[in-house]
C-alpha cells in the first residue's frame, strides 16, 4: 500500500473529536471563570482608587489561583474536561509557567528551573508583544501620530 | 543448515528459553484488568526517589535483581544484560547497568525495545555465546512525558487517539534452563514510514510496521494467525489495533480473533487512558505477565508477540520529519 492510499485510511478511519461537546465545556468552565475575575474585581474596586489598580489587583489574584490549582495537581485534570476553557484564562498562563517550573526544577534552580519556565509560555510572551507592537504601529500610522 | 528460514525470520533449534522474569507497574496499571498478572504493584510512582528518572532506573534495578533472585542466579553467572528505555541516550538502561559487572548491550527501539532484546538474547544463546542473558526495559509516565510531550502539570486535553505511557519495568532471564516458554522464531521488522507525522496518533503510524512484521513471519514460517493461540501486538493502542486490523484484511488473513493488544488492554475502559498504554514497559509486562501466564498455565499453548515502535523523537516532530515505525515478531511457545 502506497503511503498516500494509507494516509487516506487514516483519515477515514479517525474516532470522530467530541467538539460540541469540548465547546460546551470550554464555554463554562472559561466563563466560570471570568465570573470569578468579575466578582474579584468588584470587590478590588471597593478598596482600589482607580480601575486599573483594581485590575492588577484581579489578575495577581486569578494568577495566584491558577499557580495554587497547579501545585494542587488539579489544574490539569479540569484542562481534560475544559481544554480551551482553562487554558486561554490568564490562569491558564500561570499555569503554563508552574507546571514548567515544578517539571525542570529536578534539573536545579538555575539551569533547570530559571532556564526552562518559560519554555511553553514564552511564545505566549514573544508573539504578545510583537503583535502588540504592530497594533500600535498600526494605530499610529492611521491616526497619523508620525 | 542456516538457521534462518525465509527472508528474515530467525529459528532457534536449541530452544532458549524464558526461565525466570519478574514485572512491576504502577499504580494506575494495577488497577487495570490485568493487575492479577504482574508480580509486584507499587504503591506509588516515585518509590521515595527524588526525580522520576531515579524512580525509573530503581524499578529497572528492582526488576533486575528479582529476577535474578527468582532465578538463584548470580549476576556473575550471567554472561551478557540486554536492556533499553526510552530517555534520551536510553540513560535508565545505561545507569542501571553501572551496578552490574556483566557485558552490557544498550539498545533503542522505543516501545519494540523488549521485543529487540528478546531476539538478541535469544540468537546469543543460540549461538553458544551465552548460556544465561538476562535482559530488562522499563519506562515512566512522567519521564516520557516530559520528553516527548509537555510537562506534566500542563493543561492539555488529550485526544482519543493519545497514548498514555505505562509506569513499570520487567526483567527476565533467557537459559536453557529446563522451564519457562521457549522462543522458537524471531521475526526483526524493517522500519517502516507511512509519511504519518502526528505524534499524537501514534497507533495508527506503527499499525503498518505490525503489519509488515507480521505478514513476513507468516511468510517465512508457512503458518497463519490461526497457528497462534494469542497474537500479541504490543501497544498499537485502539486506534493502531483498528488500522492494522484493516490492513490485514484487506489482503485477505484470516484469524483476526487472535489478535490482543497490549497497549489497548492494559488499562480498563473505567481509566482515562485515550488509546491505551505504550513505552518500553509496556509490551514487556503484557508479555512477562499476561502471556507468560497464559503460556505456563496451558491456556495458551503458542503466542506471537509483535512488539511496535515509534521511532520519533520531540526534534524530529517539531521539524515536521514524519514517524519511522518498527515492528519485531518474537514466537513463544510452551
Amino acid at each position: 500500500m502506497q503511503p498516500k492510499e494509507y494516509q487516506q485510511l487514516v483519515q477515514e478511519n479517525l474516532p470522530p473529536r467530541p467538539i460540541v461537546k469540548n465547546m460546551l465545556w470550554a464555554f463554562f468552565v472559561g466563563g466560570l471563570i471570568c465570573a470569578l475575575g468579575q466578582v474579584v474585581l468588584t470587590i478590588a474596586q471597593s478598596f482600589e482608587r482607580t480601575k486599573n489598580e483594581a485590575a492588577a489587583v484581579t489578575l495577581a489574584a486569578m494568577i495566584l489561583l491558577g499557580t495554587i490549582l497547579t501545585a494542587l495537581g488539579v489544574y490539569d485534570e479540569i484542562a481534560e474536561k475544559a481544554g480551551a476553557g482553562v487554558a486561554v484564562p490568564i490562569t491558564g498562563f500561570a499555569n503554563t509557567v508552574t507546571s514548567a517550573a515544578i517539571d525542570f526544577r529536578r534539573e536545579g534552580f538555575l539551569l533547570g528551573m530559571g532556564a526552562k519556565m518559560f519554555v511553553i509560555a514564552g511564545p505566549v510572551i514573544v508573539y504578545g508583544i510583537l503583535s502588540g507592537f504592530i497594533v500600535a504601529l498600526i494605530k499610529s500610522l492611521v491616526l497619523g501620530l508620525f | 543448515m542456516s538457521k534462518r528460514i525465509g527472508q528474515r525470520t530467525l529459528t532457534f533449534s536449541r530452544a532458549p528459553r524464558i526461565t525466570s522474569s519478574y514485572t512491576l507497574v504502577g499504580p494506575r496499571e494495577g488497577k487495570g484488568p490485568h493487575a492479577l498478572d504482574f508480580d509486584e504493584i507499587l504503591p506509588d510512582d516515585t518509590l521515595g526517589q527524588k526525580t522520576a528518572e531515579k524512580t525509573e532506573r530503581l524499578m529497572l534495578e528492582l526488576a533486575i535483581t528479582k529476577t535474578l533472585e527468582q532465578h538463584d542466579t548470580a549476576i556473575e553467572d550471567v554472561q551478557f544484560l540486554i536492556a533499553g528505555d526510552l530517555l534520551n541516550q536510553i540513560t535508565t538502561s545505561c545507569l542501571a547497568a553501572s551496578t552490574y559487572p556483566v557485558p552490557f548491550l544498550g539498545i533503542y527501539g522505543a516501545c519494540s525495545t523488549f521485543a529487540q532484546a528478546l531476539g538478541l538474547g535469544a540468537v546469543l544463546l543460540e549461538g553458544d555465546f551465552a548460556q544465561q542473558v538476562l535482559i530488562g526495559t522499563a519506562s515512566h509516565y512522567q519521564t516520557a512525558e516530559r520528553q516527548f510531550r509537555y510537562p506534566i502539570e500542563l493543561n492539555v486535553q488529550h485526544l482519543q487517539t493519545n497514548h498514555v505511557t505505562v509506569t513499570g519495568a520487567a526483567a527476565a532471564i533467557l537459559s536453557f534452563a529446563d522451564r519457562g516458554p521457549r522462543i522458537t522464531h524471531a521475526t526483526f521488522g524493517q522500519v517502516v514510514d507511512m509519511g504519518l507525522k502526528d505524534p499524537h496518533d501514534m497507533g495508527s503510524a506503527m499499525a503498518p510496521a505490525a503489519f509488515h512484521t507480521i505478514k513476513a513471519h507468516l511468510a517465512d514460517t508457512g503458518r497463519s494467525l490461526q497457528d497462534y493461540d494469542l497474537v500479541l501486538t504490543g501497544d498499537l493502542g485502539k486506534q493502531g489495533r483498528k488500522m492494522l486490523r484493516l490492513l490485514l484484511e484487506r489482503e485477505g488473513f484470516e484469524g483476526l480473533e487472535r489478535l490482543q493488544d497490549g497497549g489497548s488492554q492494559i488499562f480498563g475502559d473505567w481509566q482515562p487512558g485515550g488509546a491505551g498504554g505504550s513505552g518500553a514497559a509496556c509490551v514487556a509486562v503484557m508479555t512477562l505477565g499476561y502471556v507468560l501466564n497464559r503460556l505456563n498455565s496451558a491456556k495458551a499453548r503458542r503466542a506471537l508477540i509483535v512488539a511496535t515502535g515509534a521511532l520519533l523523537s520531540a526534534l524530529t516532530v517539531l521539524q515536521g520529519e514524519s514517524i519511522p515505525c518498527i515492528a519485531h515478531a518474537i514466537a513463544l511457545e510452551q
